[in-house]
């Protein structure tokens, strides 16, 4: 596959990407049929960089991040593939995986006190996912690395020993991060990590996960529904519509200069400081059991053409590095600038 | 989004059934049949038996005639085999095995519907008034019930029974008041704490803001959000009264000798099992066991389909319905299954 | 489908407001919570103030924006005007009558007047009512329609109001089947289809997606221009409430920190928790991510424990000599301190001033029983003659005290509301005023 599908090549001699993900697709199962939540989704993450996923409820943001470390529920299935260092992980062993999952690859999830164990001390916590990855580090030194990550994340030492259930929203969220990054993964992957929190200590988390990214170049995939967000923090940003990527680009670009009509649109009816009126878009996504044919956000893009239920947009880059599904720019068609063989798998 | 003409109510009721598995779904409709079986033989218990239940004599075609003019009448014989004229065999008594089964099956049901009128006319009223106020009224009860609750159900029933003796003349009403006695609190208990929990729904709250009064809250929020869980403990507790019924006619305090009942039979037949006669306890004792299994059947089935929780944590095949995020799924619902997932990836 | 992007809606603000026509009165109004502790469920006498003094007004035809994060007390607020929560102590005056000490069924009737649209349309319409039921239930409580076929013809009349058309394919459906931006549109329907005056709406887009926020908000106002309703707007996201809202309140731990038209509020905020949170919300605008953020540290301290003085001392930014300083204070800064300081500085510091677990504090002292004094004494004054912290502008005096170390603390007193620039601001960077109905300190 060409680099054109994918968003966003590599800078010229920069370094292999930490994550490169092809052509996904994550179905579930239900008794009307299979819903591909995630359907064909191509990007590639660098070290260092971090990526916006934005969409609304619904538009398989969460599952493309649930799919991407192979975390589907029962009855799912991901196809494509899934790189991570050069590893595939779609296919891979769940020793694999579990190995992957703890060391390389760090998640940070909405709600952390489901995710912390309330009997187990926050300094416990942090032996345990050490020597699990590590089995041969000492309890104290285990501990030590908890305290130092712990202190990054703006914990006092002093709190080490007490339980979750001790610690607010916003400081169960530093621990579940300090977590993360106490192994020093390559990847942290926050979906909606700051939903449950104020927006002060919204901020605050932030400022931590962007800082992290500097120090240490991890990349950071950050799935949200909220633009300013992606704006404050995010170098890329990927608008997902039904499941599939329909913009790509650099943040700047795409906030200054949106091509894609969804991406317009929700930016209009993001309601800012600067508001003065309102805007909204017109009616609601399709089912994704039976998604409408082309291009998915035909039935209520303002913007639609005869041919745009034909078949599925590929993606035209209408500025350099920017990448828009949407037949208003050149080389969405298939007999634009994509070779046959992708026109084939994309409409697929 | 908008399908043109509204569903009906009952198409509305039978959504639960649509959306469930289709293991549960077999669940039900295998209980249900074997249910309905013994419901048709209670029903039309005359029409089926070929004896009456403590019938031990019969006609037959062309006997001699007695002085009176009636004829002569053959007695059933003593411990026939089951065979042509006797498809269970006969008792020492000269009972048909079969009639008497059938016969029970009336006892059964009879015992079955009265106890869960009584059960269920104290205990969802009570928990639906428990749940609601809260409080001492609430405390009280809930002190009252746990202390019936922790009685065995059998020795529950047993002193039901007894008591019951100075009022009632034994007999099928009596044993169904006792029988029921036992499930009040499971009834109560079931009906409290789902109350509970919708009284805390932001709908309930919606109505007091509306300016219903209590009994209007009660009656039209809570109850028909909380009576869907009526049917699953009715088919449950069904099951389990037909067993404490048939411990009760064991031991001899369910209804009494000769009315058909199959754990009275039991009871008396254990002494035709040592000397050889193993149908006059196998058939009753069969019978105890494939109602107690259909209505355990519709039971677990109902619980799988009126409780979506409960489906989803036992799912093991494709994901649920309820899960496909439908086209203005709330955010909230975007992210809820992670939870349990992601906690065998963090570490 | 006509597919087109739906026609801006500008905001016309409501100028033509009179200030004597109140609608609602809020007059030192509280509402505490007894706190339940030990396994009987006794009370230890511990409250927590969710609502604590506060006295603002809102007027006909206007959009009162309430603001606060969570624990800030908004929710609680709305639910004491609507009297669903009963106040502790204040009035509540709707049309000059004291709504406080009438009985939940004096208010009954009431309610007809007085609406309140909830945050979650999932949760706050009953699943096992048709809508036509649910929303028309609201006319058969009052008596407002007869019959069957009436309340109906109401009903369907509503929806189409709402939006929701044509009504006939949505009367006989049940919540279930219809979206999340339907159901809000529902819940709308509900609360309105009694004419009420007076309508709290609860972080009403909070739970919708972005696209579908703007066309409920959108309805809100409209509705409101043409029914002359009268919202108090509760949110935590101030973006809307500077779209929506004529005035706004920003809440802090159950007190106004700051009131006053929302323009001016937005313009040139006074209070530093206002200008914090302006600050915090994130931009959609990537051009402007490294503007100065002054961002507060810590969080919304436990409500049970609210600071002594400024209630947002600890966090602020500005806090000076009075705001207020405690002896928790002090704690907090060491263990900040000891997040940024390296592993030898801490394990050293910590000795010194011995388990924080065992220290004595309370308002105007911090007590070190197990410090070692010949370390402490010198780096707690050393910390305090470079500033290190904005606590140690109140500290008083430390001294050797019984084999430990003693710090004293001077007062600080509860800030008023005073006027300022326009509106109200409860902070003392605008000059000392105390509160005259200051809690006594134990």
């Amino acid at each position: 596959m060409t680099d054109h599908v994918v968003a966003n090549r590599a800078p010229a001699g920069g370094p292999e990407p930490v994550l490169r993900v092809r052509e996904l697709v994550a179905e579930y199962a239900t008794p009307r049929g299979a819903l591909a939540a995630v359907d064909g989704v191509s990007f590639d993450l660098h070290p260092g960089e971090s990526l916006g996923l934005v969409g609304e409820s619904g538009c398989g943001k969460s599952t493309l991040g649930r799919a991407l470390l192979q975390l589907m529920p029962p009855g799912g299935a991901v196809r494509g593939r899934v790189e991570l260092g050069g590893r595939d992980l779609v296919g891979a062993s769940l020793p694999v995986l579990r190995e992957i999952r703890g060391k390389d690859v760090a998640l940070v999830f909405q709600e952390p006190m489901t995710r912390l164990d309330p009997l187990m001390r926050v300094s416990d916590h942090f032996v345990e996912a050490i020597r699990a990855h590590r089995p041969g580090t000492s309890r104290r030194e285990a501990r030590a690395m908890g305290r130092a990550a712990l202190a990054q994340m703006g914990i006092p030492p002093t709190r080490a020993d007490n339980y979750p259930h001790e610690f607010s929203g916003g400081m169960r969220q530093r621990i579940m991060i300090a977590l993360g990054i106490v192994l020093r993964p390559q990847l942290i992957i926050a979906d909606e990590p700051t939903t449950a929190l104020d927006v002060i200590v919204e901020a605050q988390i932030l400022d931590i996960l962007d800082a992290l990214r500097r120090d240490s170049s991890v990349g950071l995939i950050l799935i949200t529904h909220n633009l300013g967000i992606v704006a404050e923090t995010c170098d890329r940003v990927a608008v997902m519509y039904a499941g599939k990527i329909v913009e790509i680009g650099d943040v700047r670009q795409v906030f200054s200069a949106p091509k894609h009509p969804y991406t317009k649109g929700l930016l209009a009816s993001t309601i800012s400081l600067e508001t003065t009126r309102l805007h909204s878009i017109d009616g609601t996504p399709p089912d994704l059991v039976t998604p409408p044919p082309g291009c998915r956000y035909a039935p209520r893009c303002p913007f639609v053409m005869a041919h745009c239920t034909d078949a599925v947009p590929l993606y035209a880059e209408p500025e350099p590095g920017q990448l828009a599904a949407c037949y208003l720019y050149p080389g969405a068609n298939a007999d634009g600038r994509a070779t046959p063989r992708e026109d084939a798998e994309v409409a697929r | 989004m908008s399908r043109k003409a509204g569903p009906s109510r009952l198409e509305h009721a039978l959504r639960p059934w649509r959306r469930a598995n289709r293991m549960a779904r077999w669940l039900v409709i295998a209980g249900t049949v074997i249910t309905l079986v013994f419901a048709v033989l209670a029903v039309f218990a005359d029409q089926i038996a070929p004896y009456g239940q403590d019938q031990y004599r019969y006609e037959v075609a062309g006997a001699p005639v007695d002085d009176d003019g009636d004829p002569v009448l053959e007695s059933i014989p003593r411990r026939a085999e089951p065979g042509a004229g006797f498809p269970f065999g006969t008792t020492s008594a000269r009972f048909d095995v079969f009639s008497r089964i059938v016969h029970g099956a009336r006892v059964a049901f009879g015992v079955v519907v009265l106890s869960t009128v009584v059960a269920m006319g104290i205990g969802v009223p009570l928990g639906l008034i428990s749940g609601y106020r809260g409080g001492r009224v609430d405390r009280l009860l809930v002190l009252v019930m746990d202390a019936v609750y922790v009685f065995p159900p059998l020795l529950l029933a047993i002193i039901a029974a007894f008591v019951l003796k100075e009022y009632l003349d034994p007999g099928l009403p009596s044993a169904a008041v006792a029988v029921g006695a036992v499930y009040i609190p499971q009834y109560f208990r079931v009906i409290r704490n789902h109350t509970l929990s919708v009284k805390q729904e932001p709908f309930v709250e919606a109505a007091r803001s509306l300016g219903a009064p209590p009994r209007t809250i009660l009656g039209r929020y809570v109850f028909f959000n909380v009576v869907q869980s009526v049917p699953v403990i009715f088919t449950l507790n069904a099951a389990d009264a037909v067993l404490t019924l048939a411990g009760l006619g064991f031991l001899g305090y369910g209804v009494p000798y000769p009315q058909a009942e199959w754990g009275l039979d039991v009871s008396r037949a254990i002494s035709d099992v040592v000397s050889g006669f193993w149908w006059t306890a196998f058939f009753p004792g069969l019978a105890i066991t494939l109602l107690v299994t259909g209505l355990t059947l519709v039971g677990e089935g109902l619980n799988d389909i009126v409780n979506p929780l409960l489906r989803v944590r036992g799912y093991t095949g494709k994901v649920p319905a309820r899960k496909e995020p439908t086209a203005e799924a709330t955010r909230e619902s975007d992210d809820e299954d992670i939870t349990d997932l992601a906690k065998t990836g963090v570490v | 489908m006509t597919a087109s992007p739906s026609a801006g809606v500008g905001r016309e603000r409501n100028v033509s407001v009179r200030d004597t026509d109140v609608v609602l009165e809020a007059d030192n109004l509280s509402t505490y919570f007894p706190v339940r502790t030990g396994l009987l469920g006794g009370g230890s006498g511990a409250v927590v103030k969710a609502v604590d003094r506060v006295s603002f007004d809102i007027r006909r035809g206007e959009v009162f924006g309430l603001v606060g994060e969570s624990g800030s007390g908004k929710t609680t607020l709305g639910r004491t005007l609507l009297k669903l929560v009963d106040p502790t102590s204040g009035a509540i005056r709707y049309l000059g009558r004291d709504l406080a000490p009438l009985s939940e069924r004096e208010m009954r009737p009431l309610r007809r007047e007085l609406a309140l649209i909830f945050q979650d349309p999932n949760a706050s319409l009953n699943p096992a009512m048709t809508i036509v039921q649910g929303v028309g239930h609201p006319l058969r409580i009052h008596g407002i329609t007869s019959s069957r076929a009436q309340t109906r013809a109401r009903v369907a009349e509503m929806l189409e109001r709402v939006g929701l058309s044509p009504a006939e394919n949505f009367l006989d459906k049940y919540p279930e089947d219809i979206s999340g931006g339907q159901k809000q549109r529902l819940v709308i329907a509900r609360a309105l289809i009694t004419e009420p005056t007076f309508v709290v709406a609860d972080e009403p887009v909070a739970a919708l997606d972005m696209s579908v926020r703007a066309k409920v908000l959108e309805l809100m106002l409209d509705l409101q221009r043409d029914l002359g309703l009268t919202y108090l707007f509760i949110t935590h996201d101030l973006a809307t409430a500077r779209f929506v809202c004529d005035r706004i309140g920003i809440l802090y731990l159950g007190q106004l920190v700051e009131w006053g038209r929302s323009d001016t509020l937005f313009d040139d905020p006074q209070h530093p928790y206002t200008r914090a949170l302006l600050d915090a919300i994130p931009l959609p605008d990537p051009g402007r991510r490294d503007r100065d953020k002054r961002l507060p540290r810590g969080e919304v301290p436990d409500a049970l424990h609210p600071p002594t003085g400024c209630r947002f001392h600890p966090r602020c930014p500005e806090a000076f000599e009075v705001c207020g300083w405690q002896g928790a204070d002090l704690i907090d800064f060491l263990e900040d301190r000891w997040t940024t300081v390296d592993a030898d500085t801490f394990e050293a510091e910590s000795a010194a001033t011995g388990p924080l677990s065992g220290v004595e504090v309370s308002r105007y002292a911090v007590r070190f029983p197990a410090a070692d004094a010949s370390h402490l004494l010198p780096l707690l004054r050393d910390l305090r003659d470079a500033r290190a912290g904005r606590v140690f502008s109140a500290v008083d005096d430390v001294t050797e005290d019984r084999g430990g170390v003693a710090v004293t603390f001077r007062d600080g007193p509860e800030p008023a509301l005073q006027p300022v620039a326009g509106r109200q601001v409860a902070c003392h960077l605008h000059g000392v005023v105390a509160r005259e109905d200051s809690e006594a300190i134990a």
